[in-house]
C-alpha cells in the first residue's frame, strides 16, 4: 500500500489540481445533460461514483490477466455491467428520478472519465489505489456537476433542490428566469467559466499555446 | 502485462469467464429487482390516473394511492373497433406488451399512423372513476403518441359526456427538458381542463394553436414556444386516439349515454 502522501494526491488531486472535467475536459456530455436540476445532478453523481469506483477496482483486480488485445472490450464489459446494475437499482428504489435521468444513466457507459481512468490508472495500479482514484475522480466530477447545476437551477428556475428561492414572475413573484440557462449551451459556458476561474488560481494548468 | 496473456487460449478463457460472471451478476440484479420495479410502475400509473381525474392532488404515500385507487377506480378493457366493453380480466391484460402481439394489435399503414405509434392495439384499458358518493363521473383514457424524440404517454380524464376534459396528465416522455418537456408542466397541461374534444357536428375540434393565438375558449390550447414539434405530437395523439382508429367508436357509444345507463 502506498504512503499517506500518495493516497492524498490520488484521492484529493482530482478535485482541483487534476479535475477530470476542468483539466482533462472529459465527461462533459453528461455534465450538460443532467444539470438543469440539482436533485437529478446529485443522483447522477452518486451513479457515476458507484460505477467509476467499482469499475476501477474490478479492472485493477484482474489487470494482470487482461489480454492487451481485448483490454478495451474487457473494460467495457465490466463498466457496462455496473451501469446496468445502477440503472436497475434506480428503477427499483428511486423511480421518479430514474424517469428523469432516463437515458443518461445508460450513457455513463460512454462517459470518458470511466474509460479514461480504467485505461490510464486502474490497468497499472493496485486495487486499493484504483478504488481511491475512482473515488477522487468522482468527487472532482461531482463538484463540477453540482456547481453547474446550482447556477442553472437557481438562474433558470429560481430554486435550489426544487425549493423556491426566487419567486418566478409566472407564479406571481418578481424573478424573470433566464430560460437560456436551462438549455445545454449554457452548461458549456458555465464550465468554461469554471475552468477560467480555476486556471486563474492555478496558472500551471494553463496549456502553452 | 506479460505476453502469455496474449495467447489465444488465455484470451478466450478470460473473456468467456468475465462474460459469464457479468451476465450472472446483471441477470441476478434484473430478476431480483423486477417485482419492485413493476410495483413502482403500477403505482406511478395509478397515481397519474387519480391525478388526471382530480381525485388526488400533489403527492401521496403509496398506501394512500392504492387505497384511493381501489375505492374510486374500476378498470375495464374496451374492444377498440366496436367500442364495447369486454369481459377480459384487466389484471391479466398487459396493455403495453399487447402492442407487440400480432393477435392483439395490427400494423398501421403510413396514412393511418397519425401519431407515429406503428401498431394499433385491438383492446385498450379504460378507467371508470366514481366520486365519494359512488357515482360515476369520469372515464380515463390512456393515450400515447410520438413527439420530437420520444413516445409520450398520457392519461386523459373525460366527463361522462365523453367530450369535456376534466384534466390531462403526461406521465412518461423524453422530450427536451425546459422546452418540449414542458408538456408535463401543470401550467401548460392545465389548459386542457374544461376544454371540449368535439364541436357540435361531432368532429374533433380540440386544437393546439401557435402560442398566444388561442381564440376559441372551448377548443383552443396555446402551443409551446420552442417546442412546435412536441406540440404537433400532442395534437397528433389527439387526432389518432379520438378518431376511428382509437377510442372513436367507444366515445360515440359514450356520447349516446353508454356510461350514464349503466
Amino acid at each position: 500500500m502506498a504512503n499517506a502522501k500518495e493516497i492524498k494526491t490520488v484521492l484529493f488531486g482530482p478535485i482541483f489540481a487534476n479535475n477530470p472535467i476542468a483539466l482533462q475536459v472529459l465527461g462533459v456530455c453528461s455534465a450538460l445533460a443532467v444539470t438543469t436540476q440539482m436533485a437529478t445532478a446529485l443522483v447522477m453523481c452518486f451513479a457515476l461514483t458507484f460505477v467509476l469506483t467499482l469499475s476501477n477496482f474490478f479492472i485493477s483486480v484482474i489487470r494482470n490477466h487482461i489480454p492487451s488485445s481485448v483490454r478495451i472490450i474487457v473494460q467495457m464489459t465490466i463498466i457496462a455491467s455496473l451501469v446496468i446494475i445502477v440503472d436497475q437499482l434506480l428503477k427499483a428504489y428511486a423511480y421518479d428520478v430514474s424517469k428523469e435521468l432516463s437515458v443518461f444513466v445508460g450513457l455513463i457507459i460512454t462517459n470518458c472519465i470511466v474509460m479514461g481512468r480504467a485505461e490510464a490508472y486502474a490497468m497499472k495500479s493496485s486495487p486499493g489505489m484504483s478504488l481511491l482514484d475512482g473515488l477522487g475522480n468522482s468527487m472532482g466530477y461531482s463538484l463540477v456537476l453540482m456547481v453547474v447545476a446550482f447556477i442553472r437551477e437557481l438562474g433558470g428556475a429560481g430554486s435550489v433542490f426544487g425549493v423556491e428561492i426566487m419567486p418566478l414572475v409566472s407564479e406571481g413573484g418578481w424573478y424573470q428566469p433566464m430560460g437560456m440557462l436551462l438549455l445545454a449551451p449554457s452548461a458549456f459556458i458555465i464550465i468554461a467559466f469554471f475552468i477560467w476561474v480555476l486556471r486563474t488560481f492555478r496558472p500551471e494548468q494553463v496549456e502553452q499555446a | 502485462m506479460s505476453s502469455k496473456n496474449d495467447t489465444i487460449s488465455k484470451t478466450l478463457i478470460v473473456v468467456i469467464s468475465l462474460c459469464l460472471v457479468c451476465a450472472f451478476v446483471v441477470s441476478t440484479a434484473a430478476v431480483q429487482l423486477r417485482p419492485l420495479q413493476e410495483a413502482n410502475q403500477l403505482l406511478d400509473a395509478q397515481t397519474n390516473i387519480l391525478r388526471s381525474a382530480k381525485i388526488l392532488e400533489g403527492a401521496a404515500s403509496p398506501a394512500k394511492v392504492r387505497e384511493l385507487f381501489a375505492k374510486h377506480v374500476e378498470e375495464r378493457i374496451v374492444n377498440l373497433s366496436t367500442g364495447e366493453f369486454t369481459d377480459k380480466n384487466p389484471a391479466e391484460f398487459d396493455y403495453r406488451s399487447s402492442w407487440r402481439d400480432n393477435e392483439l394489435s395490427t400494423q398501421l399503414s403510413k396514412k393511418d399512423d397519425v401519431a407515429s405509434i406503428r401498431r394499433k392495439p385491438h383492446y385498450a384499458p379504460v378507467y371508470l372513476v366514481t366520486n365519494n358518493e359512488g357515482e360515476l363521473f369520469s372515464v380515463v383514457l390512456p393515450v400515447h403518441g410520438y413527439g420530437l424524440w420520444s413516445t409520450m404517454h398520457a392519461f386523459i380524464a373525460l366527463e361522462t359526456d365523453g367530450n369535456t376534459i376534466i384534466a390531462m396528465n403526461y406521465y412518461e416522455q423524453g422530450e427536451t427538458p425546459g422546452l418540449g418537456g414542458e408538456i408535463e408542466n401543470p401550467r401548460w397541461i392545465g389548459q386542457f381542463e374544461e376544454k371540449k374534444l368535439f364541436d357540435e357536428q361531432g368532429n374533433l375540434a380540440l386544437n393546439i394553436v401557435r402560442p398566444g393565438n388561442a381564440s376559441d375558449p372551448n377548443h383552443h390550447i396555446d402551443g409551446l414556444s420552442g417546442a412546435t414539434l412536441t406540440a404537433n405530437g400532442v395534437q397528433n395523439t389527439f387526432t389518432f386516439w379520438m378518431g376511428e382508429q382509437g377510442f372513436g367508436p367507444f366515445l360515440s357509444k359514450v356520447h349516446q349515454g353508454a356510461l350514464n345507463n349503466g
